[in-house]
């Protein structure tokens, strides 16, 4: 007989979502499932509106990363009206999406994995939060709503709010960035740099003394991971091109163009969650499993798939990480280190675009129709590569939209990576609360955003099963 | 009857004596006086329709609400324009314009500048009593110049009466009934393909929504531009070159 245990909700994520472990009479795990749970349908819903639209429309996908959709949904409009965009249009985006990246890696780090981080995983429930956290460390969780706020304002700055800005366009940004916006950024990067590199020597710290068994079993596996770089194997956020490599650092695929994104990945349903799994399509044969072309996306393999920072302080601390990890990072757990590497590349980033008398051109715009019925953006969104695919009339309306989201790309890897923990920490029948919190943790370590996620109406694959009380198979239904 | 140099018809309202000329409205007089009466479908420059019944008033002695944008001013008349009960009246009614078509201000082309939305805020709609319609209507992107969105429109007829009454040319009416109706273009082709457009524009500034906009403006970016029908017909009519910016 079956032994169900549910973890619903999973807490501290983006979203709503649950886990299911199957155990067998003796407690060794049978399955471990991640099941998302909400649906959101922006596929359907932006049928038939103008493409000028779909900036400010699919931003509304998500509260935590709006910059993301609206740059990809830009450069997908870019793309339809064939024009490139003015430099300082570039500028400025790229200096948004560098705001995103900051803010959304202080909201993961801090306000949600920060209570297992630094309160660690077997930590007393009711104090394993935000609350207790700034209960225990007022310090850190100032400073780091300090540094998320430092984006927010970055990200304000660009597109005209913190949330939901409108001002990221087809054909570049609306409005030129002033002196003044500049020089309030300046001002605001010191105290972000020197907040990071506390929290990264802190946490390199922990990674020592607390986390061995974590970096062992949170999605300790083999996969290829998937990437922009920029010219010389550089990190890179905005542009570039998609590189792939596998979990021995050889390269698989090299500065592939986004728009072919569908030659080289597959998406399948799944029965049991509205999220699909995406998976490597040349890795799996005609009949293989999807399992077979697991990847992963986001910091994680944005550090794998990148040579370099192209920083200074970045770069040393990539040395270290790599010193830590190898030169290709297997481990899960070590998303959150990728984080804060992530974050500090992005302040340095942005001091050297400071500098740049373009940022602040008056030039921001090209104006065109329709030149294209199809057009592709990509983006590293702080969870990973996020595609926009927008097919269009003759009059700029929208006829089909395929939105790739970065946390469906790690659909595959989450799944494993439960069952990995579920496998090292579960011994017996009884599942004590502090590994329930560490299934829930290895989620955490991807920092999924679920409702951005779930978006193909009609092509939900379906099953109903009638089972036994004693968890006998009597007849199962399928529409794949 | 030629208007005499000063206005020389009492009224009160809302207690205040102003004086109206004869060929006054309630809701012209009321303007010109800074009474602020919230409104719609009226439009300085163009003939009254009085459809939106937005800017209903109480007057003494008559049994029911009256449209202060068709109702004439006389010696003496008392209007009251704000009470409880008007405003409910204006509230229920810009409700059911809510409820009526599909509007999502936080992904329109008019967010910020739109003054249906500026109404909500004005009566303090903060949420929507009759059910929702969620009608499906079609974009007609089909015009290479602008964009007309029906989920957006409000049947006020700025652009009917604007494109017949001031441009000449009658692109724009409303077929059908009722809740059934909807605006076309000439005989119900896409706006694009209407051969009596001429391109003008004057029908985009006029809208009250987002429902008629410039081709290619995102979210947020539409300004339309309602008195451009004013200083046109105070121009060709009256010889007189109005500020539009301090209408």
């Amino acid at each position: 007989m079956h032994n169900t245990h549910v973890i619903d909700p999973v807490t501290r994520i983006e979203g709503h979502a649950k886990i299911t472990l199957q155990l067998e009479d003796d407690g060794t795990v049978s399955d471990a499932r991640f099941h998302v749970t909400e649906f959101r349908g922006f596929e359907e819903l932006c049928g038939g509106r103008p493409f000028q639209e779909m900036p400010a429309l699919t931003a509304r996908t998500c509260g935590i990363c709006p910059v993301s959709h609206l740059l990809a949904s830009a450069k997908a409009g870019d793309a339809i009206m064939s024009v490139a965009i003015p430099p300082a249009a570039v500028l400025q985006r790229r200096l948004a999406n560098l705001g995103q990246i900051i803010q959304s890696h202080a909201l993961s780090f801090f306000h949600l994995s920060a209570p297992d981080l630094l309160l660690g995983m077997d930590a007393d429930p009711s104090e394993r939060n935000v609350f207790g956290l700034m209960a225990s460390e007022p310090e850190v969780v100032r400073r780091g709503i300090r540094l998320r706020q430092f984006g927010q304002e970055v990200i304000e700055k660009v597109s005209g709010r913190k949330i939901h800005g409108q001002e990221i366009v087809p054909g570049g940004v609306a409005e030129p960035l002033t002196d003044d916006e500049v020089i309030e950024i300046g001002y605001k990067t010191g105290e972000a740099k020197q907040t990071t590199l506390d929290v990264l020597a802190h946490f390199e710290s922990l990674l020592v003394t607390r986390f061995g068994g974590e970096v062992k079993n949170f999605g300790n596996f083999p996969s290829l991971f998937l990437g922009h770089v920029g010219p010389g194997g550089r990190w890179e956020h905005y542009d570039g091109a998609l590189r792939v490599v596998d979990s021995q650092g050889a390269i698989i695929a090299d500065d592939v163009e986004a728009a072919r994104y569908k030659e080289l990945l597959a998406e399948a349903g799944n029965t049991d969650s509205y999220l699909k799994s995406p998976y490597w399509r040349a890795a799996v044969g005609a009949n293989g499993s999807p399992w077979d072309g697991i990847y992963r996306v986001g910091p994680l393999a944005r550090l794998n798939v990148a040579t370099h920072f192209g920083t200074m302080l970045a770069d040393a601390a990539l040395q270290r990480y790599r010193g830590r990890t190898g030169e290709i990072a297997t481990s899960s757990f070590h998303y959150h280190y990728a984080r804060l590497l992530e974050v500090l590349a992005s302040i340095e980033r942005i001091e050297q675009m400071l500098g740049d008398p373009e940022l602040t051109s008056e030039f921001v715009r090209a104006e065109a129709g329709v030149n294209r019925r199809r057009g592709v953006g990509a983006s590293e969104a702080p969870r990973g590569t996020l595609f926009h695919d927008y097919e269009v009339d003759g009059d700029g309306l929208i006829t089909g939209v395929n939105m790739v989201i970065a946390t469906g790309h790690n659909n595959l890897a989450m799944n494993k990576t439960i069952r990995e923990i579920a496998d090292a920490y579960i011994d017996g029948p009884d599942v004590p609360e502090g590994t329930l919190n560490r299934l829930e943790a290895g989620i955490r370590a991807y920092d999924p955003c679920l409702s951005c996620s779930t978006h193909a109406l009609g092509q939900m694959p379906f099953q109903v099963q009638v089972v036994r009380p004693d968890g006998e198979l009597l007849t199962e239904l399928r529409r794949d | 009857m030629a208007r005499p140099k000063r206005p020389n018809v009492p009224v009160v309202i809302d207690g205040h004596e102003v004086m109206a000329y004869p060929d006054d409205t309630v809701l012209s007089v009321a303007k010109r006086n800074g009474i602020r009466i919230p409104h719609l479908c009226a439009l300085d420059g163009v003939s009254v329709y009085g459809g939106c019944r937005l800017c209903v008033v109480d007057v003494a002695e008559r049994h029911k609400l009256m449209p202060a944008c068709g109702t004439a001013v006389a010696e003496d008349m008392e209007v009251h324009t704000q009470s409880r009960t008007l405003q409910e009246h204006r509230k229920l009614i810009l409700e059911m314009i809510l409820a009526e078509g599909n509007h999502v201000c936080a992904v329109c082309v008019s967010n910020g500048a739109c003054e249906l939305q500026d109404l909500a805020v004005e009566l303090g709609v903060d949420h929507v009593r009759p059910d929702y319609q969620f009608p499906r209507r079609t974009v007609d992107a089909s015009h290479p110049k602008y964009t007309f969105d029906p989920n957006r429109c409000v049947l006020c007829t700025r652009c009917v009466r604007t494109c017949s009454e001031v441009e000449g040319a009658h692109v724009w009416d409303v077929a059908g009934r009722a809740n059934g109706s909807y605006l076309i273009a000439d005989l119900g082709q896409p706006w694009g393909e209407a051969p009596s457009c001429t391109w003008c524009g004057k029908c985009v500034a006029v809208c009250p929504t987002g429902a008629l906009a410039w081709k290619g403006k995102a979210v947020g970016e539409m300004r339309h531009d309602p008195n451009l029908v004013a200083f046109l017909t105070s121009a060709r009519d009256e010889g007189e070159w109005l500020d539009r910016e301090t209408m």
